[in-house]
């Protein structure tokens, strides 16, 4: 063959190459964007006086974010505790029951919940729950992430336990295992690991969520460990303090916002230890 | 027949409209080694299924007619204590990949909540892996993963976890056809070995290999049972015109 030929297509596929290459690494710049800019403005916030006091009024120094940081994790705590067990049962289902007509409506609607608009997901529970119960609470705030949580742990729960073979169930079946026992001992233990990640990524999604507590657990200035009742949390803080006139809330924000993207990374490679050291070969 | 622990009488199974094993009848005797032999798609696997149950798994499966376990309409047991006196062995080698050697060995017992002393545990786990000629091989690493094993040591610990319950019949379909011939002929004398105390059913695609092990053999053509006979009798003279044509290799 002609080697000028041969040698175009060399050209063109170092080209192609070249362009794949070039592009997953422009993927990576916004992240190191706003890592860059939180971390300049943010790490000359952050002590531990930061995180253990509550917030001082305006011109006072020396104020943290104790009730944001603790309420920010009790919300989250109590969405997972609503969405995980619910998501994996309901993935579950989905994975045993792959033709049934209540499973193509419960994956149809996981779906299409995963693109619910999250400040609708917050109007939706303020009329469900804040409304009747007359007061913002954590409780409602929660219920609201926990929404949010769901689809995305039906969904990889689902798919998880579909990449399990059957022979597994079979071998199960076959030894006189009741059904239930099948799944609990043997199918969910071998997709561990997915089901874990899926939920740990759930709850790194819905941490830094803005929309569904504004009018849910609405924020609250004061310590409160009371579920009922109005709470803190890191991305109403942030939101609060970003839209305030003074340069001292500014800096806190800045510094809040690093927490949470503290938090957010930490949650992702937890994710990721997970996965590698509960793997199971399949 | 005297001593039979197994009897069908016009059995049949269904998938949906799909006719797969029509009117069986054969008596399987007690601490024997039963071949089931035949072309592919003739409803081999599906009467083996049939036998512990497994086969009314599959969505629209129905079965008719006679298969009683000793005395017992097998139909009439429940499937969960008809499966534990009935063990499996599969096609594939499908030790739990989420348990160690040792915990699949005893799988039957902790998936069904069966308490066991450790004593007890331990000596069933030996016992069953010695008569599953695996024990030389695994008793130093009994709490590795049984996944990390060959696949034919795979397919004795599957061995191994089905008589770990103390089955009355051991069911095994086509087990060696996915393992190489060093492993298969190994698995071959350990069945040759275990027909002293379990009553052994075989799926087998391959002549010689119920030639070398099974006392019987049923030859199924086309979901009917059309002969079945002691295997040197059947190897020697068939009787039926379709079991010679597969025996002399005229269709496969
Ligand atoms: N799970 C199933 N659902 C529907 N039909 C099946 C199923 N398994 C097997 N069959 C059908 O039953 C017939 C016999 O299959 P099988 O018992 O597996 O044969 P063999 O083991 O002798 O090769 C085949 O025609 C096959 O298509
Ligand atoms: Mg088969």
């Amino acid at each position: 063959m002609d080697t000028r030929f041969i040698r175009y297509r060399k050209v063109k596929n170092n080209l192609f190459k070249g362009i794949v290459i070039l592009f997953s690494f422009l993927c990576t710049i916004p992240l190191f964007c706003i890592l860059y800019y939180i971390i300049r403005k943010g790490i000359k916030e952050i002590n531990w006086h930061f995180l253990i006091r509550l917030p001082m009024p305006v011109g006072e120094v020396g104020g943290g974010i104790a009730n944001a940081l603790s309420g920010s994790m009790m919300i989250v705590l109590v969405a997972a505790v609503i969405a995980i067990p619910f998501g994996i049962l309901a993935g579950i289902y989905l994975s045993e029951n792959k033709d049934k007509k209540l499973a193509y409506w419960s994956r149809l609607s996981a779906d299409i919940m995963q693109g619910i608009p999250s400040i609708v997901t917050g109007i939706v529970v303020y009329f469900w729950i804040v409304k009747p119960m007359k007061s913002f609470s954590a409780l409602s705030g929660s219920v609201a992430l926990a929404m949010m949580m769901l689809p995305i742990v039906v969904r990889t729960t689902e798919e998880t336990l579909l990449r399990i073979p059957n022979s597994f169930k079979e071998a199960a079946l076959a030894l006189g295992v009741p059904y239930h026992r099948v799944i609990l001992r043997v199918i969910v233990p071998c997709g561990l690991s997915g089901i874990l990640s899926g939920s740990l990524l759930a709850v790194a999604r819905i941490a830094g969520e803005t929309a569904p507590l504004l009018f849910t657990a609405f924020g609250n200035p004061y310590m409160n460990v009371n579920i009922f009742k109005p709470m803190q949390s890191l991305p109403l803080m942030i939101y609060n303090y970003a839209i305030s006139p003074y340069d001292q809330w500014h800096n806190m924000a800045w510094g809040a916002a690093m927490i949470l993207l503290i938090w957010i990374l930490l949650l992702n490679l937890l994710t990721k230890l997970v996965t590698k050291r509960w793997r199971i070969q399949l | 027949m005297e001593n039979t622990i197994i009897k069908c009488e016009n059995f049949n199974a269904w998938f949906g409209d799909n006719h797969v094993v029509k009117s069986v009848t054969m008596d399987i005797p007690k601490n024997n080694l039963t071949a089931v032999m035949g072309p592919s798609g003739c409803g081999k696997t599906t009467f083996l299924r049939c036998i512990n149950r497994m086969h009314e798994l599959a969505p629209d499966a129905r079965t008719e007619g006679s298969l009683k376990l000793y005395q017992d309409e097998v139909y009439d047991i429940h499937p969960i204590l008809l499966r534990q006196k009935i063990g499996m062995v599969f096609q594939h080698p499908n030790p739990f990949p989420n348990m160690s050697i040792y915990d699949n060995v005893v799988a039957g017992y902790k998936l069904n909540g069966i308490k066991l002393s450790k004593a007890e545990r331990d000596d069933i786990v030996e016992d069953s892996l010695r008569k599953a000629a695996l024990w030389m091989e695994v008793r130093d690493t009994l709490r590795k993963k049984g996944t990390f094993l060959s696949g034919g040591q795979q397919q004795r610990l599957c061995i191994a976890r089905a008589i770990a319950m103390k089955p009355e019949v051991l069911l095994l379909d086509e087990p060696t056809s996915a393992l190489d011939p060093v492993s298969t002929s190994s698995i071959e004398e350990l069945l040759i070995d275990l027909k002293k105390n379990y009553t052994i059913i075989i799926v087998t695609h391959n002549m010689q290999q119920a030639a070398r092990i099974s006392d019987r053999t049923a030859f199924f053509y086309m979901g009917e049972l059309a002969e079945y006979d002691h295997t040197k009798q059947m190897f020697i003279s068939p009787k039926d015109k379709r079991t010679q044509n597969y025996i002399t290799g005229r269709f496969s």
